[in-house]
């Protein structure tokens, strides 16, 4: 909403300076965007009179005229505007005048004397127009100051209103507000009963009383279709963003402008018989204002003549009914359509429209017919003719309920106190209607507040008034309670930090990616779908980080990159369930070139699937997890494990598919791994086991066995199957060369044995280490190393 | 016995002369070994009278002891030598770079969250999370964002195919989810990740939120005030922040508020920035939420965690949080 400061300064007689009246509105709840002078900074500018004009001697684009700008004398002025004319009035810049950057002085422009210039609307800064002269009102005074003509010293104030307040789409509405604010008396315009002069009249009905409040039309003869919207009119609507059109829609513009009620000027002559309101109905159709063809929808509210719909209510008027150049009747509506009625249809069919963006927000449903009798004033001024009676129709009017507003409810919402005379002030101020009550008020909002609803709708009313600077920042009380943190659990960050040690940087990548990673790196055809995405490579939900992960290895290689560790956490997106539980949240990690920075004593090695498993074993701190052979669509078959603790599937971790690293034109594979967050964060506290202080024992046991036998099932056979008093059973070394048979590889198992109150006796020890190799042989034909 | 003078005072040339242990252990053979010179006048004393014995005896004894400590002397002089040059050998660049990985980092924005967690765990905060596709009922209708009310245009939603859900528009459904699940007294933060469509230089269509809730007997607007005004103390570390409360409107609360922080531009004039939307929550959200209003009041606000991150480490295009160019996020290690 733009607001012209002298226009609103005439409702309310305010003095304070611009910027603190837009730090009142602000404050007070109607934001001041921006504030906007109207025109340039100039001065020594006046009404001139163009006597004559005649070629310059030496230009052929050049004009010598003679203005009189009042001073006394005859001045000759060069011009080089096309459109200058005897007879016009325009905008002289006299000598001694100042414009932006320029001072005007005597000159001689080829030859000729001139003693001042004549200027553009662009020269004045007023618009970007340089197409020739401003030209003025044939009654500006000659000689008077441009800047008092044109109402130049003024500026407006775009204000961000939210979408409460559709009261104050209009100057009365910002001028009511500021008047509570301020207590300064409201000084609106009244809206006096025309006198009919005519009988012609139209009558109307409304047939949905649930969604059209009241309707109220009027028919004006014998206008003149020559009439011209007055300056000062179209100053007005010009400051409020508005076009000028034709008089009779600046007309009802300017009422709307001026009181916040959309009208619609009818050609009188292109309706047949009674004006109705109805549903549209199926098979009927409208064209409207701007050329756009609606056809049936069920819940739109028409405007029928006996033809048919003419306008859809509350939203456009049509094209076959608008006024043009040649009406000489019109008539006029004004009406009360409810906010339900109307709100989303002008979305639905894609048009913005000021009647529709106000009636969604309320439109104020007292003022309806002086809205009707205010147009019909200014037409009858500006185009002449003369007022038929006004026709009206009558449907539901909204309630307005009277509140029970607690002073105590009051003080314990804003956390202090406001005196209850002060309170009431406010309220009345606000137009409300105020009953004192003990320890309560009764108030009943006003016809244009349609946010007043319930007790705190009032309390906000009381404070935004009375002032939000007022609230003291209390520092809060409340009784103490200790959150319940788990010793054993870690949270988020903790994994992130983890992570970080480890050498990886955290990334964050959209939700939304293109369709083609979902199948490249989860294998899944068939993912979520965003209905309205803002491009087709980000259209779809992502069910794993990966992708992601490699944009971003990809962008930093472009960018010069040559070792990459980076990670994620975020939610993925499996599927639509009901209860909306298929969201897990994962942490993925991806590593890429040498495996260490590059740095002295080191032998550039590539990262590998060890050293990303090892990581991830880092970041899991102490819990336990088992890696299995497995596949995943991102990962090579032969290097990828599925991850698992206590038998819950995790996630994976495996070196990149050749068949991607090549596509996506990785010059290495990178290592990459994605786990769900959930049981990496739970934990428990740890529990003191006993401490043997009986010796330790060590055997290491060298076997040869296949080449696809798996160290983990090595390693769970022995574990299954030994006493207790072994206390670890790992391998420490893998060899493959020199030695071993091809097909075979040769793996070191490191045997810890402790028992926790004797000292084993080495029959004991023997037994063990036998029993294993023979264990080991019978299932997987492990052989001693020789 | 001119001739022991002679001995000691050859020993201690040939002491002084050995470069080595080894050629130590040769000069001391020379002197105190079998054969060696000193030994040799030990063997001697038997030649003597009986009555010079004693005397004798403890004359050269007591240049054998002084061989002896000449020896020592010797000997630790040359250890100390030995150990000094190996020690010298030994010795490496300390000033060059260590090894082993080189720390990564946490997101600016996960840092922003972390400490924005950390701040108000300390007044009794806890975390809360929720999931990123909503319902209606939660993202809008709970929140008193009626289907085609004007209040939903506030924010363009991203809707899923084929479904009535959304992305989340805002952190807010989380509020709802924990109110219907926990009690009164409620002290939560949300953060995480929102969507909306709005994609230019100053906005990405997912950015990060993190809004609170209070949920009390006797939780008021003083209350939100003060708790916001030390929070942005505590955030950006100046106790002399300028904040303004002013009045505005979200549809879940009532009175609702904006506010703005003073900020001085580069050009070193003072604007105000709007850094949260907040206000006293609706007594319907209380009710959609299972909490009787008459009893318990609270309040709620919501920050952009990518705001924040912005005016607090001077990052001045919001597009750099997620280009994750490694030379941009190593800043924030």
């Amino acid at each position: 909403m733009k607001v012209s400061l002298q226009w609103l300064k005439e409702l309310v007689p305010v003095k304070a300076p611009v910027g603190e009246l837009a730090k009142t509105l602000t404050m007070g709840g109607l934001e001041v965007e921006e504030i906007t002078p109207v025109a340039g900074e100039f001065s020594g500018i006046v009404v001139g009179y163009v006597k004559s004009v005649a070629p310059h001697p030496n230009a052929d684009k050049l004009r010598v005229t003679e203005v009189d700008a009042g001073t006394g004398e005859t001045l000759q002025i060069v011009c080089g505007a096309p459109n200058v004319a005897a007879g016009q009035k325009v905008a002289c810049a006299l000598v001694g005048a100042r414009l932006p950057g320029l001072e005007i002085s005597k000159a001689k422009l080829r030859g000729v004397e001139s003693s001042g210039m004549l200027c553009s609307a662009r020269e004045l800064g007023l618009s970007e127009d340089h197409a020739g002269l401003l030209v003025l009102d044939d009654d500006a005074p000659i000689g008077r100051d441009v800047r008092e003509v044109l109402g130049l010293d003024d500026v407006y104030f775009t204000v961000k209103l939210t979408p409460n307040r559709g009261d104050c789409l209009s100057m009365f509405g910002i001028a009511r507000d500021l008047a509570a604010m301020v207590k300064v008396p409201l000084e609106l315009p009244a809206a006096p009963v025309v006198a009919v002069s005519t009988e012609a009249s139209r009558a109307v009905s409304i047939s949905e009383p649930g969604a059209c409040g009241e309707y109220f039309g009027r028919v004006i003869r014998g206008i003149d279709p020559s009439a011209k919207t007055p300056a000062w009119m179209a100053r007005r609507l010009e400051r409020a963003g508005l076009r000028v059109i034709r008089p009779l829609v600046d007309i009802t513009n300017y009422v709307m402008i001026e009181r916040g009620q959309p009208m619609h000027a009818f050609d009188n002559a292109k309706l047949q018989g009674a004006i109705g309101v109805r549903l549209m109905q199926p098979g009927e159709r409208v064209r409207l204002l701007n050329e756009q063809e609606v056809e049936y929808r069920p819940g739109l509210l028409a405007i029928t003549d006996g033809r048919g719909p003419i306008a859809l209510g509350g939203v456009m008027g049509g094209a076959d009914t608008m006024v043009g150049d040649a009406t000489t009747e019109v008539f006029f509506e004004a009406a009360f359509f409810h906010p339900e009625a109307v709100q989303g249809k002008a979305r639905d069919l894609g048009l913005t429209s000021d009647a529709a963006y106000r009636y969604e927000r309320g439109v104020d449903f007292g003022a309806t017919r002086a809205a009707l009798e205010r147009a019909t004033e200014l037409a009858l001024s500006i185009c002449g003719g003369s007022a038929g009676p006004v026709t009206v129709a009558m449907g539901d009017i909204p309630d307005r309920k009277t509140m029970r507003v607690r002073t105590t409810r009051v003080l314990e919402l804003l956390g202090y106190p406001i005196a209850d005379g002060e309170m009431a002030d406010i309220l009345r101020r606000l137009s409300c209607d105020v009953a004192v009550d003990t320890h309560a008020m009764r108030a009943t909002p006003p016809t244009w507040r349609f946010d007043l609803e319930i007790e705190e709708d009032f309390v906000e009313e009381i404070a935004r008034i009375h002032g939000y600077g007022h609230v003291p920042a209390e520092a809060p009380r409340s009784r103490l309670a200790m959150l319940s943190l788990r010793e054993g659990e870690r949270d988020r960050f903790d994994l992130r930090h983890s992570l970080a040690a480890l050498g990886y940087q955290e990334v964050v990548n959209y939700s939304f990616v293109p369709p083609e990673w979902e199948a490249d790196f989860a294998g899944n055809s068939s993912p979520v779908r965003l209905a309205n995405p803002i491009a087709s490579q980000m259209s779809v939900m992502r069910s794993s980080l990966i992708g992601g992960l490699v944009q971003s290895l990809r962008s930093n290689l472009n960018r010069g990159e040559e070792r990459v560790r980076v990670f994620e956490i975020g939610r993925c997106f499996e599927g639509i369930q009901p209860d909306l539980a298929v969201q897990p949240e994962r942490i993925a990690g991806l590593a890429f070139g040498l495996r260490w920075p590059e740095q002295w004593g080191e032998k550039g090695t590539l990262v590998d699937f060890f050293d990303a498993k090892g990581d991830l074993q880092a970041l899991a701190a102490g819990r336990r997890l088992e890696f299995v052979p497995g596949s995943h669509p991102a990962f090579h078959p032969g290097r990828c494990a599925l991850v698992r603790a206590s038998g819950e599937a995790l996630g994976a971790i495996g070196e990149m598919h050749p068949r991607l690293q090549q596509k996506y034109e990785l010059p290495s594979p990178p290592v990459m791994f994605e786990v769900a967050t959930g049981p990496l964060l739970q934990g428990d506290f740890p529990r003191f086991a006993g401490l043997s202080r009986m010796p330790v024992v060590r055997r290491d046991l060298a076997l040869v066995v296949d080449d696809g036998v798996a160290a983990a099932a090595l390693l769970e056979a022995v574990r299954g199957a030994v006493p207790a008093f072994v206390r670890e059973v790992e391998v420490f070394d893998q060899y493959r060369g020199k030695g071993v048979e091809p097909g075979k590889k040769s793996l070191a198992l490191r045997i810890v044995m402790q028992d926790t109150d004797r000292t084993l006796t080495d029959s004991e020890v023997e037994g063990v280490v036998a029993s294993i190799r023979e264990q080991l042989n019978e299932k997987f034909q492990a052989k001693p190393r020789t | 016995m001119k001739e022991l003078e002679q001995i000691i005072s050859a020993a201690r040339e040939d002491f002084a002369a050995a470069a080595s242990v080894a050629d130590l252990e040769q000069a001391k053979s020379r002197f105190l070994g079998k054969s060696g010179s000193l030994t040799g006048l030990l063997k001697g004393l038997g030649k003597l009278a009986a009555d010079e014995r004693p005397q004798a005896g403890a004359t050269i004894n007591e240049g054998k002891a002084r061989v002896e400590s000449l020896l020592r002397a010797r000997l630790d002089e040359i250890l100390a030598r030995e150990l000094e040059s190996r020690l010298a050998g030994e010795a490496i660049d300390v000033t060059l770079p260590g090894r082993g990985q080189r720390p990564g980092g946490l997101h600016p924005i996960a840092r922003v969250q972390e400490q924005v967690e950390r701040l108000f765990r300390t007044m009794g905060f806890s975390v809360a999370d929720g999931p990123e596709i909503e319902d209606d009922e939660h993202n809008f209708t709970a929140l008193r964002m009626f289907p085609d009310h004007p209040s939903r245009s506030m924010q363009d939603t991203f809707y899923i195919e084929g479904s009535d859900k959304v992305l989340r528009t805002q952190t807010s459904p989380v509020q709802i989810r924990y109110m219907k699940s926990h009690a009164p007294p409620i002290r939560i933060i949300c953060p995480g990740r929102v969507y909306r469509k709005d994609h230019d230089a100053t906005h990405s269509p997912m950015f990060h939120q993190v809004e609170g809730l209070w949920v009390e007997e006797g939780v008021s607007l003083a209350d939100l005030k003060g708790t916001v005004t030390q929070f942005c103390r505590a955030f950006f570390e100046r106790d002399d922040i300028g904040l303004r409360f002013r009045p505005s409107y979200f549809p879940f609360v009532e009175p609702g508020v904006e506010i703005d922080m003073e900020w001085s531009r580069k050009d070193g004039e003072v604007t105000y920035l709007e850094i949260a939307g907040a206000g006293v929550v609706h007594p319907d959200v209380l009710r959609n939420g299972g909490i009787d209003p008459e009893k318990y009041s609270g309040f709620a606000f919501g920050m952009g965690l990518d705001r924040l991150a912005m005016l607090k480490y001077g990052v001045d295009d919001l597009r750099l949080f997620f280009e994750n160019d490694l030379k941009f996020l190593a800043q924030f290690r």
